[in-house]
Order: C-alpha cells, then sequence, then structure tokens
C-alpha cells in the first residue's frame, strides 16, 4: 500500500520501525492531495509550506508524541493561529486568527502537523457541504454526490486518503452523517468529553467536537488526544481520560443492543434499512444480546433541533458585525448600516435562513410557543434514551435515512435537505456519544451504522464498534474517485 | 397642583463590583487605563471564544446580597441578551434575566428624622459593555471609536421597588445603597469613575390613587444632584401634561445636565426585544448554604449597626452617628482616634467641624488625608493638657493638613507652645494695665468691653500664646487688687 493510504496507526508504526519518515509521510500526503482535490475539492487552505518545513525540522530532530509526524487538517470552523480560519464563509475569508483551538493545541502537544482546512457548509449550517461560500465538495465513491455535511470536506479528504484523519465538529449530525456517505468512522464524543474552545460556534448547546477517521481503532486513539476538561471551557467535564485504544476488543458476549423501531420506518431507504438488519445479526452471531426498543418521541426531536439550533445561531453570529474582524462594508456612512450591509454581504442564505427563524423564535411572545416548547421537547428525547440505557448497553441505528444524494438534488427543497438529520439529530438533543462506521454499500455508495451509547460510555460504544470492523471488512473498501 | 399629586420613584443602579480581573476573562479591570489595553478575544469577542465565570464575582454579589438584607438564590443562572451595538463585541451582553442572584432585599433610609423601608425587588450579575469614543457629539461625529477595555468588567444591578416618593427619598436611598456598597468593600462606589450608575423610573398619580402611573425611565444620571434635578424636573412635567389633558407614554428619557431637562430617546414601541435566552456556554450557578455563611462571616460592621453603637458606646448624638457613619473610613478614622483619645464628642466635633471643612476645601476624601487619626489624637492631647489652646490648635492643624507634619513637630518649629507660666503672665499683664489707665478705669466703671480689650493686648504681646485660662484668672486678680 501507498503511505497516503495507510491509517494514521499504521503510519505511526512505520515511523517507529524507521521504515520511512516524516517528510516521506508530508510528500505522500501532499502529492495524494494535489491529485485528487481537483475533483473532490475537500481542502480550503493548504498549509502546505509550514507543513513540509514541521516534517523536516520533525526528521532532524524527532519530538515525542503519541502522533508526532504524523499529518492531519481541521474542519475549516477550528480556530488556527497564523492559519486563515473561514467558517466557509465571505465573513471569514481573510480572518487570521490570533489563537488556537484548545483540541489544535492538543494534536499539537501530540506532535502531530497541520496539514490544512477542510470545507464545510458555511459556519456548519447545512447537510451537503453544498452550502460553502467557496466551492461545494465532492463524494469520493460518486464525485457527482454529496459529502453530506456539514464536515464534508473533512470527510471526504479521509475517504479519498488525502489525510489519515481530520477532526471537525458535529451540531446534529455533521460529522456522523458525511462519515456515512463516505464509508468512514466519524466519532462525535458526549457533549462535555471533549472542549468546544477555539471552534466557531453554530448552536453551543448541541455543538461537539470530534474525529474522522479511517477504522476505529483509529478514532480510539485520537479521542485519547482530543478528550478531557479544559479550564477555558465551562460546559467541559472534569472527568479522567481513560486510554480508550485499551478497551478495544472483540468479545462482545451479553453486550445488549436495541434497536429503535422508529430509526428503521418512514423515510428511510428500504437498502438502508436491510443493510443495518445485516448488521444487526452479525453482532448476534457475535453473541451480543439484541432487541427491539423505542425511542417514542422521536419524531418531535427534528422540528425541535431547527428551533433550538438557529435560536442559539442567531444569537452566536451576531459577533460577526464587522466592527472588529471580518468582512466589512465600507460603504456604510451610519453604524446601522455597517452592521446590516456587512452582514449581508457576509453571510450566505442558509446562514440568513437560520438567523431569522431562531430570532423569530426567540422574539417576546413567541418565545414559550417555540424555544421553551423546544426545550421541553428536548427533555423528553432525554428521556426515552435514558428510559432504554436503563436496559441495553448501546443503541444501533441507521446513520441516515438515505445514501449521498446528488449535488444540487435538494438545494430547491430545504425540508428533505433537513431531513437527512433526522436519524442523528436526536442525539445532540441528549448530548450522548455517537458514532458511524462503514457497514456496507447499497448501489456502490457507502452505507453508516450509527452506535450510540450512555453519557461518557466511548469505551462501550468503541468496543461494539471495533467488533463490529474486526468481523467485516467493510472499512476497507475504497472509493473509485470516478463518477459513478 | 404638586399638593395634588405625588411623585413615585423606583432606581436601577449599577454597581462595578470590586474585582483585579473581568466577569469572563482574566484581563484587568483597573480604572483609566489607555484604550483598548485591558482587552484579550474573549471579552472583544473573537470567533470561538468561551466564557469562563469569575468566581469572586459571585463571592461579591453574595456579600451585597446579604448587606442589602437579599435573599440569596441557590440556584440561579446566565442569560444572553441580544442586541447590537458596537461596543457590545458578541452582540449580546451576559446578564441574568429570568433567575437572577439576589431577590426581596431592603433598606432603611432617614426621611426627615423618621426610617422608611426601601425595598429591593432583585440584584444579578453581568457584564458591562465597551465604550465609545466620538468626535464632538454622537449625532454630528464623523467617525466613533471603540475602547472595549470596560468590556465584561462585572456589575451587579440592584433594583429597587418604586417605593420612593420624591427625588430627596432617591437620594437618601442611592446615598444609603453607596455606604452600604463602601461598608461591605465589594465597589469603589464612584459615580463619577462610572463605578456606581443609576437609572430612575418615574411616574406621577393623583393623591390616594393606588395605580402607579405611566412611567419614564430617566438615563445619563451621573451624580446624586442629577439624578436629584431630574427626578424633579420629570415629575414636574408629567404632572404638568396630565394637568393639560395630555396621555403619558411609556418611554425611556435622557438627562440633560446642561440644559436642565430630560428628552425623549425612545418609546415603547421602538423598544429593543432583547430576545433573552438561557446562555449555553455557561452552565447554572449552585450556590450551597456554607458558602453563603462563610461570606457572611466576612462582612464587616454595616453603617446602621455602626451608628447604633456610636449612640450607645461613646454617647455621640444621633446626627453625629449618622455624618460619621456615611463611610468606613470616616468610622474608622473616628475607631482609630477615640482609641488614643477616647473624649468621642471632641473628636467627632473636629471630624464634622475642621477636618471635614479642610477636606471639603480641597476636595479630598478622608482616606486621602495626611493627617492620620493619632496625628488627630495627638493634638487632641496637646489641647486637653494646655500645650496649646484651642485656637492655636486650628492653625496647627491647618499646617498638619497640608504638610503632613505631627503637631508637636509644627507647633515646635513655629515656637506655638503655650505661655500658662503665671509669674511671666503677671508681668505683662501687669504692664499692660499700668500702660492703660483709661481702660482700666472704663472697666472698673462696669464697661464689660473694656476688659475684652485688655485680653486682646495681651495676647498681643504674646503673639496669642497665653493661656486664656491664666490671663483671664490673673487679669481678675489684678484689676481687683488694684482696685481696693
Amino acid at each position: 500500500m501507498e503511505l497516503h493510504e495507510l491509517t494514521l496507526q499504521q503510519l505511526i508504526k512505520e515511523l517507529e520501525e524507521k521504515k520511512t519518515n516524516a517528510q516521506e509521510i508530508m510528500t505522500a500526503i501532499l502529492n495524494r492531495i494535489n491529485a485528487v482535490d481537483q475533483k473532490v475539492k475537500a481542502f480550503l487552505t493548504l498549509n502546505q509550506e509550514a507543513a513540509i518545513e514541521k516534517a523536516r525540522e520533525f526528521d532532524r530532530q524527532p519530538w515525542q508524541g503519541k502522533i508526532a509526524g504524523i499529518p492531519f487538517a481541521l474542519k475549516d470552523n477550528y480556530c488556527t493561529k497564523g492559519v486563515r480560519t473561514t467558517c466557509a464563509s465571505k465573513m471569514l475569508e481573510n480572518f487570521i486568527p490570533p489563537y488556537d483551538a484548545t483540541l489544535v493545541k492538543k494534536l499539537y502537544a501530540e506532535g502531530g502537523i497541520l496539514t490544512g482546512k477542510l470545507n464545510l457548509d458555511e459556519f456548519a449550517m447545512g447537510s451537503s457541504t453544498e452550502l460553502s461560500a467557496f466551492f461545494p465538495s465532492h463524494n469520493p465513491w460518486d464525485l457527482e454526490r454529496v459529502p453530506g455535511g456539514s464536515s464534508g470536506g473533512s470527510a471526504a479528504a479521509v475517504a479519498a486518503d488525502e489525510i489519515p484523519f481530520s477532526l471537525a465538529s458535529d451540531t446534529g449530525g455533521s460529522i456522523r452523517q458525511p462519515a456515512a456517505y463516505c464509508g468512514v468512522v466519524g466519532l462525535k464524543p458526549t457533549y462535555g468529553r471533549v472542549s468546544r474552545w477555539g471552534i466557531v460556534a453554530y448552536a453551543s448547546s448541541l455543538d461537539q467536537a470530534g474525529v474522522i477517521t479511517k477504522d476505529v481503532s483509529d478514532a480510539a486513539l485520537v479521542l485519547s488526544i482530543i478528550a478531557g476538561y479544559d479550564p477555558l471551557e465551562s460546559t467541559s467535564v472534569q472527568m479522567e481520560v481513560p486510554d480508550y485504544t485499551a478497551f478495544l476488543n472483540t468479545d462482545i458476549k451479553g453486550l445488549k443492543i436495541g434497536y429503535p423501531k422508529e430509526y428503521f420506518q418512514q423515510g428511510v431507504d428500504g437498502k438502508i434499512t436491510e443493510t443495518l438488519k445485516k448488521a444487526l445479526l452479525k453482532y448476534e452471531e457475535m453473541g451480543a444480546h439484541i432487541e427491539e426498543v423505542s425511542l417514542p418521541h422521536s419524531e418531535y426531536a427534528l422540528p425541535a433541533y431547527y428551533i433550538i439550533g438557529p435560536a442559539e445561531a442567531s444569537s452566536n453570529m451576531g459577533k460577526f458585525d464587522g466592527v472588529r474582524y471580518g468582512l466589512r462594508d465600507f460603504s456604510a456612512d451610519n453604524v446601522a448600516d455597517l452592521f446590516s450591509l456587512s452582514r449581508q454581504a457576509g453571510f450566505g442564505p442558509e446562514v440568513k435562513r437560520r438567523i431569522m427563524l431562531g430570532t423569530y423564535a426567540l422574539s417576546s411572545g413567541y418565545y414559550d410557543a417555540y424555544y421553551l416548547k423546544a426545550l421541553k421537547v428536548r427533555r423528553l428525547i432525554n428521556d426515552d434514551f435514558a428510559k432504554v440505557f436503563s436496559s441495553f448497553d448501546v443503541i444501533v441505528a441507521p446513520t441516515t435515512p438515505t445514501t449521498a444524494f446528488k449535488i444540487g438534488e435538494n438545494t430547491d427543497d430545504i425540508l428533505t435537505a433537513y431531513m437527512n438529520d433526522i436519524l442523528t439529530v436526536p442525539i445532540n438533543m441528549a448530548g450522548l456519544p455517537g458514532i458511524s462506521i462503514p457497514c456496507g454499500l447499497a448501489d456502490g455508495l457507502p452505507v453508516g451504522m450509527q452506535i450510540i451509547g450512555k453519557p461518557f460510555a466511548e469505551t462501550t460504544l468503541l468496543k461494539a464498534a471495533y467488533a463490529f470492523e474486526q468481523a467485516t471488512d467493510y472499512h476497507q473498501l475504497k472509493p473509485s474517485l470516478g463518477v459513478r | 397642583m404638586s399638593n395634588e399629586f405625588e411623585t413615585v420613584v423606583g432606581l436601577e443602579v449599577h454597581v462595578e463590583l470590586k474585582t483585579n480581573t473581568k466577569i469572563f476573562c482574566a484581563c484587568k479591570t483597573a480604572f483609566g487605563a489607555e484604550p483598548n489595553t485591558q482587552v484579550c478575544p474573549i471579552c472583544s469577542g473573537f470567533p470561538g471564544m468561551l466564557p469562563v465565570l469569575n468566581k469572586k464575582v459571585v463571592e461579591l454579589a453574595i456579600k451585597t446580597g446579604l448587606a442589602i438584607n437579599a435573599e440569596i438564590a441557590s440556584y440561579c443562572k446566565f442569560d444572553r441578551k441580544n442586541y447590537f451595538y458596537p461596543d457590545l463585541p458578541n452582540a449580546y451582553q451576559i446578564s441574568q434575566f429570568a433567575l437572577p442572584i439576589c431577590t426581596n432585599g431592603y433598606l432603611d433610609i432617614d426621611v426627615n428624622g423618621s426610617q422608611k423601608r426601601i425595598r429591593i425587588n432583585r440584584a444579578h450579575m453581568e457584564e458591562d459593555a465597551g465604550k465609545l469614543v466620538h468626535d464632538g457629539t454622537i449625532t454630528t461625529t464623523a467617525f466613533s471609536l471603540v475602547d472595549l477595555n470596560r468590556t465584561g468588567v462585572p456589575l451587579l444591578e440592584i433594583v429597587s421597588e418604586p417605593d420612593m416618593r420624591s427625588a430627596q427619598e432617591a437620594r437618601a436611598y442611592l446615598e444609603k445603597l453607596r455606604s452600604m456598597l463602601l461598608f461591605a468593600q465589594v465597589s469603589d462606589a464612584r459615580m463619577e469613575e462610572g463605578s456606581i450608575r443609576c437609572d430612575a423610573n418615574v411616574s406621577v398619580r393623583r393623591k390616594g390613587e393606588e395605580k402607579l402611573g405611566v412611567r419614564a425611565e430617566i438615563k445619563n444620571l451621573n451624580s446624586f444632584k442629577a439624578m436629584e434635578k431630574a427626578i424633579e424636573y420629570e415629575a414636574k412635567r408629567q404632572m404638568e401634561a396630565i394637568e393639560d389633558g395630555e396621555t403619558l407614554i411609556q418611554e425611556t428619557r435622557t438627562w440633560d445636565d446642561e440644559k436642565g431637562v430630560t428628552r425623549s430617546m425612545r418609546n415603547k414601541e421602538e423598544a429593543h426585544d432583547y430576545r433573552y435566552y438561557p446562555d449555553p456556554d455557561l452552565p447554572p450557578i449552585q450556590i450551597d448554604a456554607a458558602w453563603i455563611e462563610e461570606i457572611k462571616a466576612t462582612l464587616p460592621e454595616m453603617p446602621d449597626a455602626a451608628k447604633q453603637r456610636l449612640q450607645d458606646q461613646f454617647g455621640l448624638p444621633e446626627y453625629d452617628a449618622a455624618i460619621i457613619t456615611t463611610s468606613p473610613h470616616s468610622l474608622s478614622f473616628f475607631d482609630q482616634c477615640v482609641a488614643v483619645f477616647p473624649e468621642a464628642k471632641t473628636v467627632s466635633n473636629w471630624m464634622m467641624g475642621e477636618l471635614s471643612r479642610m477636606l471639603n476645601q480641597n476636595n479630598l476624601e478622608i482616606q486621602q488625608c495626611k493627617i492620620t487619626p493619632a496625628m488627630l489624637a495627638d493634638l487632641l492631647k496637646l489641647i486637653a493638657d494646655g500645650t496649646i489652646s484651642g485656637k492655636m490648635a486650628k492653625s496647627v492643624f491647618e499646617k498638619m493638613f497640608d504638610s503632613g507634619n505631627s503637631a508637636a513637630q509644627i507647633i515646635e518649629e513655629q515656637g506655638m507652645v503655650q505661655i500658662s507660666d503665671e509669674d511671666t503672665l503677671r508681668k505683662i499683664i501687669a504692664e499692660i494695665i499700668d500702660n492703660n489707665p483709661v481702660v482700666v478705669a472704663d472697666y472698673r466703671s462696669g464697661k464689660e468691653k473694656a476688659r475684652g480689650f485688655l485680653v486682646g493686648q495681651v495676647m498681643k504681646a504674646t503673639k496669642g500664646q497665653a493661656n486664656p485660662n491664666s490671663v483671664n484668672k490673673i487679669l481678675t486678680e489684678l484689676l481687683t487688687k488694684e482696685g481696693d
């Protein structure tokens, strides 16, 4: 196999055994990006020269760390000191942060090398990466299809072997859905398990950082690096961080798996449910206990999400006013115009739509009927999960109702586009950990299996995912980078 | 006309809490620093930045709550108040809306010799906004500059019930509140530096009417005097409007101190919809009873208790006790002084007389005065033991005030020691009697004024250093003797 095709841990091993060096790895990665990214369009910014220089430095005098000398890339809503951070928005097209996000510092501390910044739906609002203000990204399995979103660039880059792993963020499915569409592993930890500091907020009570990798074991390794309490982040949780890789084994005898009937019903493609049912049988073969469960309030999760998410977004987006940084309309001759003209020019239509939705939902006179009601729904969804988890270890469900759709297919149909998140949103509403792993193909396109765990039970989640992965070879399938 | 109406006033007072650092970041809070030198990415609203609550702010808020007899919430939280303004970097102010930290307090004020209780509805924590600097006035300036030093300085907003019935009562309340803040050591409480700021809600109603009138909120009250004048003006304006048959509207008005009028800023329809909602970046605050008790134990003696103590322990008149307890510095000055010189009424007289006069003349506060309590006590001792006369003491005091030198030093330098030696005085007085036969004759024929002239001559001859008691005694003795 070529260097760029290797997993994170394969690369670490090659380096440790001195079969290669950091410059060779970095060169292979950059060559791969140069060769395929004009098709995939995953990267917004390449950190090419700095990355090569860093790799050279490493080879001269290697440093210690769990990912020392290994290239990584970031969804472009992670602030990076000295490296442009755009959120795929014209608003921040030329914004260079004077600080690194906490997770970026953690990757640097373990010796990783930043290779570039990845495309997303503007400010992480979307499910296809078509809503990037710069260009859409393409699914490596079929270049005419979307890679999903909002972390489409992060998933597509890993799937196309342009980077061994990437960090991304997940507010309503933004890691798991593109991971499913691109046939890679996407892990969203429990809310509070990893720091949000330095990641540009979309909806603060739902946003959670996570990782996209080529296999489960890599996800466990990266989680071990990024997890933990951050004194700069008030919602991060003070809790010991285990070595997640130590819990990976294939013995899942007696593991109690619930599959929610609501996630196998209306709107979910028959080919997807079929694939998932096969996967469940596989689990049964391996000694797990499989049982249908119910999450009765599931259908209300999406409408409630489209109140809470936009409500928080409408407030979070206020800081982009053209005063201190970002796009500024210099034709304005008073303050009110400065705000509105800058925001008019800086934000794309979906961001504007969510700001308006959220502003409406929080308005006096509507607050109780919308925002407060949505919070109550959120509590009910939480209770649904708590009830199931009182007698089950994990919940297994499809990640998405369909496989990747065609670019442009849903651009005029916002509601259908929003439906893409229907199976992932409830997990954010409840703040639970979730992982999407490849579980087969439907019409040649990857299907994702979502495993949902109890709060802070990432170990169980990863173990269940790892056992399935070891028993199958779906994670080894590679995309053609062509058009089907 | 004003006899038929009564004025109803409620005050909203913003208090800067005395912390070293801001409420949600580590920036300094020092007053008067160069613009934008006490800022960081967090308080200037950069993307991805998150707040962490400064525990000291909660501590000071609890302390203030205890000082104003309020209930301290065991559970409270922060909300976002959303609006756009260039001095508000996040386009929301983090404040407390639904669940404030303090509720149901009160202060007792003195009104024409009797006590009146003013209820306090609530006190809540919030962050201050920045400051705009205009080139000229806000309406004519070509551009405005933003100074974010003040952004994130911790505030406690203390909201009274509409329990005050005149501008004088409002002033008494604000003065009392200020003295409580100073005693509790929670704020510098300097109105001229804006560390306490006040808005007044003013309405009028016909006497006997229970329903409150339509209120106007008056802003820009930068001094006690401005507040009093603004309330008086506004009440009169409203009374006249009602008399003229006009309908008042609920509005926000600003006080123009130069012209002595209030002017409408915006009415209820134009009021902002702040879209308050819980800040998702800050978890709710739990306050346990033990912490409240701990803080209560650190609360110093409050002015009401101190005033009572001065009357009970030292027999001071209520008037003296009230004046000495207007500030903790003045109380401490008194306590330290009487510890060395126990004639409390003398100390009080000097503090309210000479000391107060000199402080006013020099526009100083007692804690800035060069005369320490021990120095005043030493001066008073020198009067008591006859070393200097009371009259001499006043001039010594002035010199002490200007130079900071001790009384003994000044007396020695100026050769000001009182002449009490009777032989010396007898010689001088005898000479004066001899030289003024006409005056002596006048005196003896019953003209009392003539005696005053003779005393004056003695003082002139001794440069004011003759002990007046001795002079009187010897003069009586010699005049009587000669007459025999």
